[in-house]
């Protein structure tokens, strides 16, 4: 086993950290205080290739590996964990199921200009009834002639209303499993601009504040018979699986946030004087920030490991990633929020002021804990895993 | 359109500068970057290719770990990387590094050669036109813009008082300001194939007229008596006065030293 990275790995590194010091830092805090999208970011990413890291080049992408991918979202989210999300909501929940279930048409359209970063995706499963309990699904699509008619709406969708193309799981009829009447779900991929899918409320929230959260309503909203993703009836295990990989998006922005808590902490601690020196001096600080440390290699060690395990189920569709990216998620989403909560101890009063981005990292580190699966589900994934 | 980037692996600045016992630098020890003023004149290279087309070769010359800027500045977009290292060109000073990369560039077809004015930790500004001198060509120094009209380049040439409007035919060599551009980042796909790709490496067999007596330390006219970093300044004086008093400190202190 080598931990070491490969070249392309490190000259990847420097790239994302020079990007996330030189664009995206100087607005970290500006779009969390005035809760904007930060467009002209996404635009330098789209030119850079941001968008389409795991992408094959034959699709407009950039033909790399997963693990760089999670480098790219853990670099970006170590000085702003909205643009962390950004990348991940549209890459993982996005352009991932549309080039693993897409047809080839279906790949033709959309993957060019999504990995090209022309376009932006997010993906719909949540609904106001309908989080982890995913057969809770209201949302209804029903075939007329060569149309599919969706009514019903799905809430706190990522990159909402900003995102041009949308993966939307909806209840496509009913089916009999083991004596059981069960909801029967598909996947569909739906263009902004559908006469009758429209944008509810935006959510005011806590942290990832420059992330834009929209409720998306379908009235009568038809789509093409071949916006269908995947196979009739298989929207379940679709969403499953996106999610499997969104999970892995997460923990890279988790591990991102510890780490740039931790960084911009142990800065603070060695300028900080208390009782006539730094409180670097103190073994209070020195112990909190050992702890911090350990957690959060351990958290990049589970996080790079299962972007591993992604790429190995390029090479072989039939490898599972579920527990390694469920894994991942729990750790990481967890070490973020101890490192981030920790971090604003050690700022003493100066970490509960908004001029210090361990204020904001803090509130961006608590939205790890619940979406694309709460620490909850992932303890359930794990071990489901482990009692089967 | 052919066009070579000569570019240099320098010390980081932000990175601890070593010497070897010579007083020349030691380069193994160091973090490094692209020099700056190369980086504008790489990135000039590939506006040019983005605009007109071309065909862009950076060379480099050092330890066989300046590979690694080659490789940074074909993430970027260029298509070709030539190495030149070898011992017996170690310790080189301007007139050396000159006329092994002439004898390296005329293995070479080309149309435009850019250099950046000077590198950030020799601070000469002298190979780029010494270059130029070895291989007769035109050299405009200090590019802040460069367009192609025909068989020539406009170039503006930044001056103290303003700046020149220059046409020269093509071939020619120009010196980049890195105030030209803002340099592009790589881009993932462009690091994964650039860490792929062949690189050229010459050694001093593969130069073309040149005498050894021009190469390497022994072929360096200039002797280093003593290289320093920065000198940290001092944490001067501090005193506590208030503001009247402050004032009158100061004055006095500039009068004893008659700078008033």
């Amino acid at each position: 086993m080598d931990f070491t990275l490969s070249k392309e790995h490190e000259m990847a590194r420097t790239l994302f950290k020079d990007f996330a010091e030189n664009e995206v830092k100087p607005l970290a805090q500006e779009i969390d205080e005035q809760h904007r999208f930060p467009r002209e970011t996404v635009e330098k990413m789209a030119k850079y290739g941001f968008l389409g890291i795991p992408v094959p080049k034959e699709m407009g992408g950039q033909g790399c590996d997963p693990l760089t991918y999670v480098m790219c979202v853990e670099e970006l989210s170590k000085v702003c964990g909205t643009t962390g999300v950004i990348v991940s909501a549209h890459t993982s929940l996005c352009v991932d199921p549309i080039q693993t279930y897409g047809t080839p048409a279906q790949k033709e359209k959309y993957l060019p200009d999504l990995a090209s970063g022309k376009k932006l995706g997010a993906f719909g499963l949540t609904e106001p009834g309908a989080g982890t309990d995913a057969q809770g699904q209201q949302t209804k699509a029903v075939l007329d002639g060569d149309e599919w008619v969706l009514n019903g709406s799905k809430c706190f969708i990522t990159n909402g209303k900003e995102a041009d193309v949308y993966i939307v799981i909806a209840v496509t009829g009913t089916v009999e499993k083991r004596g059981k009447k069960m909801k029967e779900i598909s996947a569909f991929i739906v263009d902004k601009g559908t006469p009758g899918f429209t944008f509810g409320t935006k959510e005011n929230k806590m942290g990832i504040c420059g992330s834009s959260t929209y409720e998306l309503i379908f009235t009568d909203c038809r789509i093409p018979k071949d916006a269908l993703l995947g196979q009739k009836g298989k929207g379940f295990n679709i969403a499953m699986h996106t999610l499997d990989g969104g999970r892995i998006g997460i923990a890279a922005q988790a591990l991102g946030i510890a780490e740039g808590a931790l960084e911009t902490t142990i800065n603070y601690v060695k300028e900080r004087k208390q009782f006539g020196r730094s409180i670097a001096q103190f073994q209070n600080t020195q112990f909190v920030l050992a702890d911090l440390a350990t957690k959060v290699e351990a958290a990049k060690l589970l996080v790079y490991k299962a972007a591993m395990k992604k790429a190995e189920f390029a090479a072989n569709p039939k490898t599972s990633y579920s527990v390694e990216a469920a894994m991942a998620k729990l750790c990481a989403a967890e070490v973020a929020m101890e490192v981030t909560t920790k971090c604003v101890q050690l700022h003493g009063g100066y970490g509960y002021i908004k001029e210090y981005d361990v204020e904001r990292m803090m509130r961006d580190a608590k939205i790890t804990e619940i979406y694309e699966g709460t620490s909850e589900v992932q303890r359930m994934v794990i071990s489901a895993n482990l009692l089967k | 359109m052919k066009i070579i980037v000569c570019i240099k692996q320098v010390p980081d600045t932000k990175g601890g500068v070593q010497f070897n016992p010579d007083g020349t630098l030691n380069r193994a020890a160091m973090l490094t970057i692209m020099n700056p003023d190369d980086k504008a004149g790489l990135e000039a290279a590939l506006r040019l290719k983005d605009e007109y087309g071309a065909e862009v070769t950076v060379l480099t010359m050092g330890l066989p770990k300046a590979e690694d800027v080659l490789r940074e500045a074909m993430a970027m977009g260029a298509d070709k990387g030539i190495l030149v290292t070898d011992r017996v060109l170690g310790g080189a000073d301007t007139w050396a590094t000159s006329t092994t990369i002439a004898g390296a560039i005329r293995n070479l077809e080309y149309d435009l050669i850019i250099t950046g004015r000077q590198a950030i930790d020799g601070d000469t500004a002298q190979v780029g036109p010494q270059i130029a001198e070895h291989l007769g060509l035109p050299v405009i120094s200090y590019a802040q813009d460069i367009k192609i009209d025909g068989d020539s380049v406009i170039v503006k040439r930044q001056y103290d008082d303003g700046y020149h409007m220059l046409k020269a035919k093509m071939p020619c060599l120009i010196t980049a300001l890195s105030e030209l551009n803002d340099p592009r980042y790589m881009t993932p796909g462009g690091i994964f194939d650039a860490v792929k790709a062949e690189i050229t490496t010459w050694g001093r067999a593969n130069l073309v007229d040149v005498d050894d007596a021009n190469l390497g330390l022994k072929g360096s006219p200039t002797k280093i008596a003593r290289a320093s970093d920065k000198v940290r300044k001092g944490s001067g004086e501090k005193v506590n006065l208030d503001a009247e008093e402050s004032v009158k400190y100061i004055v006095d202190k500039l009068k004893d030293k008659h700078v008033i």
